[in-house]
């Protein structure tokens, strides 16, 4: 079989051209399009600032960020966001006793002393609970929970700062215990069977040696169910009552800056000041999110090069 | 003037272009093509020197053993051949590599095109993930044969050439991972020869299998040499003993200095006569 | 010798309570799951049938089934796939593939988990002031799918990089070694072999996008329509936004038609992305290089 004698040295060279030229096209495409999540992010935060810009200019960002009322309808219309603020707060600490202890305790548990088969059930139940969308909690919320709440507590209403940080602190769940879990199994066997060769018991093992081993991975996995309670929107819109008042206590019915988002920004007119505060707080929301989420990653990577060595 | 420019730069883009030289071995048996000669070369990894001053020449249409003890350098020194180093990144190849005469790191000469000429064998048998006859395909493909008849007689005589035909001719369609350890390292040699290289590099490619697979790499060895040099980096001293015609013995003395070559020269010679006394006690087995 | 038998004691005693403590937080974990499970279940199951399925809402959304939500729910799907499956897979591949190890790749990197905290909500304002206003794209499908398209891609990037990452370097340079150029050997060979990963990956995070409320809220899904989508700029219903007012902002709905609407919801998205995790992990076990 004759592979080459047919062509001539032009039409190879000719190829070899052609093939550079494809292969450079294939790798500023790819370039690009590795570059298109820093572009995303930047537009995030400039569309974010350039919608919220007129209601900075005409509200002025210290007044709606102090402002305690939050009355975007009435005449005058007042933009408060500590209302929202707090609510979100509220919500958000409700939600962060839930899953802090429930998810690191689960996620001790499940490296520490479960059976193989014990993990991969787990597994699956984790997937699940992350994979069901927060619509359906909020409805199961309405269904179940609100009403349960008002009776146990003897409240007017089931719609409380209580009954959504409930509900969030479960949606957050899957991931504090996924991330916290992978930073306790990333800890060295070795270590382990360091502390149980001094005698410690399996608990104390966990206790005084893998836990703090794995501090830095569980830290963050915490951040990022702070940052995942923070940021939801329908389950709070469905389960707070959307109060805009600064609560006293967390009986009370509370809105916070998603759910505020998300019920006014179908009323408003586009272009208007209650539009652009509403990016406002979309920009406030953003801030606070990032925040969480870079410092979430700044630890986890040095947790990564920590066991790398 | 402006004729004999031309001409020159034909001359030097000859050996990529096929003309005056056919990639068919039965009928290229006649040129001499495919060897190597080496001027002071170096490699480092980074700030580490890791192999330095090594001259030689690799003939053609004949098998070169590598030796030397573990981590001396020879996966580095054979990856200079088809630069695959390049691929590693922050390695720099120093001196001169020529092939047939065309120095293969100047600038003009694609990567890519040497590799067509230059093929290679891993450690371990590394066939993709598709059937056998998509693997040895693989190579004419990307030189551009499309032609069902052309691609099958080319898989054919690959096959034929790496000792596998009899036994996978009736599967060709099957999956490359159902071979054995031993037929997926003779299918990876059949499809490193699809590509007509004039070079084949073999990095221990006996090392993960068994004896009787080992055997039939070396007969396959033996089939191939007098139409394709060889290049191979073996640990086992009587497989190189058996089937090469040249040794280039390499030394790493001590981890501060880069590795060198100690001694190459006629197998024969070398294994019965060293001429250096580290060659001797490295091929009886007393370091390394 | 006498103290040490007691502390041994206390030690066991304190291991064995906090086995129970830490044990019956996983029990309320699986709890509550087979409690989400087994209600949407019990209590959609009953309101399923094909009638349902293929029909369209009557009265007010108060009879009828929920076949133009389901649908709705389906190309918008498609449609975010479509757009993000190109260019996650391709950032993937840039990630795995290209990128060198700089401050560059590491800010790249740092935006990616960002954008995978980002709340979705505020997904829902970039995709109303750029695709819907901006682009006069309007409240649309369109508008819609490019707002979970950029809320979709943190998740098949990060799974396109990794199911590239187990693709054992030796088949690159092979190929490589063949005179395949770098692309090529990621076309033919790479990718292929990483195919499944990326597949199950992809369908994880499409899964994720086809239940998201907050961003379609504000992007293009519609309260009620009376026909299906004709084009990419028409508004659409979906599911999780039908959920959401049949439960909120619809009076008197009979309990069997929101149930049934978020047992779909459910089986839709949650078994798939299941489906696709469980599948991920026995590949990536039986997959032995
Ligand atoms: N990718 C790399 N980056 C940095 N250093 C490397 C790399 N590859 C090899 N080296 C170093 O170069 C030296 C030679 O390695 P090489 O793999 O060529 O040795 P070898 O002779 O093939 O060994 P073996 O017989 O064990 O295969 C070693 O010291 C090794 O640590
Ligand atoms: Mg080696």
């Amino acid at each position: 079989m004759k592979v080459t004698p047919t062509e001539t040295a032009g039409q190879r060279l000719g190829r070899t051209t052609r093939r550079r030229a494809a292969e450079s096209v294939v790798r500023v495409l790819i370039y690009a399009a590795g570059l298109l999540s820093i572009v995303i992010l930047l537009a995030i935060a400039v569309f974010l600032f350039v919608e919220a810009r007129r209601s900075i200019a005409e509200v002025g960002l210290g007044t709606m960020l102090t402002g305690t009322k939050w009355f975007p309808t009435g005449t005058p219309k007042i933009f408060g966001f500590l209302p929202l603020i707090i609510g979100s707060l509220m919500v958000t600490g409700v939600a962060l006793v839930v899953f802090v202890p429930v998810g690191i305790g689960a996620a001790v548990y499940i490296s520490e002393f479960s059976a193989g088969w014990l993990k991969e059930v787990t597994k699956t139940v984790i997937e699940f609970m992350a994979a069901v969308p927060s619509v359906v909690y909020g409805f199961l919320g309405v269904a179940v929970l609100i009403p349960w709440v008002k009776t146990a507590f003897g409240l007017t209403s089931g719609m409380t700062a209580l009954t959504g940080g409930l509900v969030l602190g479960v949606m957050s769940l899957p991931t504090v215990i996924s991330i916290s879990e992978d930073a306790l199994h990333a800890v060295p066997d070795a270590l382990r069977q360091g502390s149980l060769a001094l005698g410690n018991t399996r608990w104390q093992t966990a206790y005084k040696v893998v836990v703090p081993s794995a501090s830095s991975g569980i830290f963050a996995g915490v951040m990022l169910g702070l940052g995942r309670a923070i940021g939801e929107t329908m389950a709070v819109l469905m389960l707070t009552g959307n109060a805009a008042v600064i609560p006293t206590n967390i009986f009370e019915s509370v809105r916070t800056m998603t759910g505020t988002i998300a019920a006014e920004m179908g009323e408003v007119v586009f272009g208007g000041l209650h539009y652009s505060v509403l990016f406002s707080v979309g920009l406030v929301l953003f801030g606070i999110t990032f925040v969480i989420n870079l410092a979430a990653d700044l630890v986890l990577e040095r947790q990564r090069k920590r066991w790398r060595r | 003037m402006v004729m004999s420019a031309v001409l020159e730069e034909v001359a030097m883009e000859a050996p990529f272009s096929g003309t005056g030289r056919s990639r068919t071995y039965a009928e290229g048996a006649e040129e001499i093509s495919g060897s190597f000669s080496l001027t002071d070369v170096s490699v480092a990894y980074g700030n580490e020197t890791v192999i330095a001053g090594v001259d030689m020449l690799v003939p053609s249409r004949a098998v070169t053993a590598l030796i030397g003890p573990s981590g001396c350098g020879k996966s580095t020194l054979l990856r200079c051949f088809n630069r695959m180093n390049d691929e590693i990144g922050n390695v720099r190849v120093g001196g001169t590599i020529t092939l047939d005469g065309l120095d293969i790191y100047q600038k003009s000469i694609d990567p890519v095109d040497l590799r067509m000429r230059v093929g290679q064998v891993f450690q371990r048998p590394n066939p993709f993930p598709m059937s056998i006859y998509d693997n040895v395909a693989f190579g004419p493909r990307t030189q551009g044969i499309r032609k069902r008849e052309e691609l099958d007689a080319i898989i054919e005589d690959a096959l034929r050439d790496a000792a596998l035909w009899e036994e996978v001719q009736n599967h060709l369609k099957k999956h490359a991972f159902e071979l054995s350890g031993g037929q997926q390292q003779r299918l990876c040699i059949a499809r490193a020869l699809a590509t007509r290289p004039e070079v084949l590099l073999m990095d221990e490619p006996a090392s993960a299998l068994d004896p009787i697979s080992t055997q039939q790499i070396e007969d396959t060895i033996a089939e191939l040499k007098d139409r394709v040099t060889i290049v191979i980096v073996t640990h086992n001293m009587q497989q190189a003993a058996r089937i090469s015609d040249q040794t280039a013995f390499m030394l790493r003395e001590s981890m501060d200095q880069p590795a060198h070559l100690v001694e190459v020269g006629d197998t024969k010679r070398m294994f019965t006569n060293p001429n250096d006394k580290r060659t001797e006690s490295y091929i009886t087995g007393r370091f390394g | 010798m006498s103290v040490r038998p007691t502390r041994a004691r206390r030690a066991r005693l304190v291991e064995a309570i906090m086995k129970v403590v830490t044990g019956a937080c996983v029990a309320l974990v699986i709890g509550t799951a087979l409690f989400v499970l087994g209600k949407i279940v019990a209590a959609g199951l009953p309101g399923i049938s094909l009638d349902f399925l293929f029909s369209k809402p009557g009265m007010g959304m108060r009879a009828g089934g929920i076949f133009p939500v389901i649908v709705g729910t389906l190309m918008l799907v498609a449609l975010t796939a479509v757009l993000v499956l190109p260019l996650g897979i391709m950032a993937g591949i840039y990630l795995a593939e290209y990128a060198p190890r700089n401050l560059l790749t590491r800010i790249v990197r740092l935006s990616i988990a960002n954008m995978a905290g980002v709340p979705s909500i505020v997904y829902g304002l970039f995709g109303l002031a750029v695709f819907v206003l901006l682009m006069h794209f309007g409240k649309s499908l369109l508008a819609s799918a490019l707002t979970l398209t950029c809320l979709t891609l943190p998740v098949v990037i990060t799974s396109t990089e990794e199911a590239l990452r187990q693709v054992p370097t030796d088949l690159r340079q092979a190929a490589l070694a063949l005179g395949a150029t770098r692309w090529r050997a990621i076309y033919k060979v790479v990718l292929p072999a990483a195919a499944p990963g990326i597949v199950t990956g992809s369908i994880l995070g499409l899964s994720r996008a086809a239940g998201e409320t907050a961003p379609i809220l504000v992007t293009g899904a519609a309260f009620f329509l009376p026909t299906l989508p004709n084009s990419v700029f028409s508004q659409y219903m979906s599911l999780p936004y039908h959920l959401y007012v049949l439960a909120t902002q619809v009076p008197n709905v009979p309990p069997e038609i929101t149930w049934g609407t978020a047992f779909v919801l459910v089986a839709g998205v949650s078994v798939v992305s299941m489906i696709a995790a469980a599948w991920r992990s026995v590949q990536r076990r039986k997959v032995k290089w």
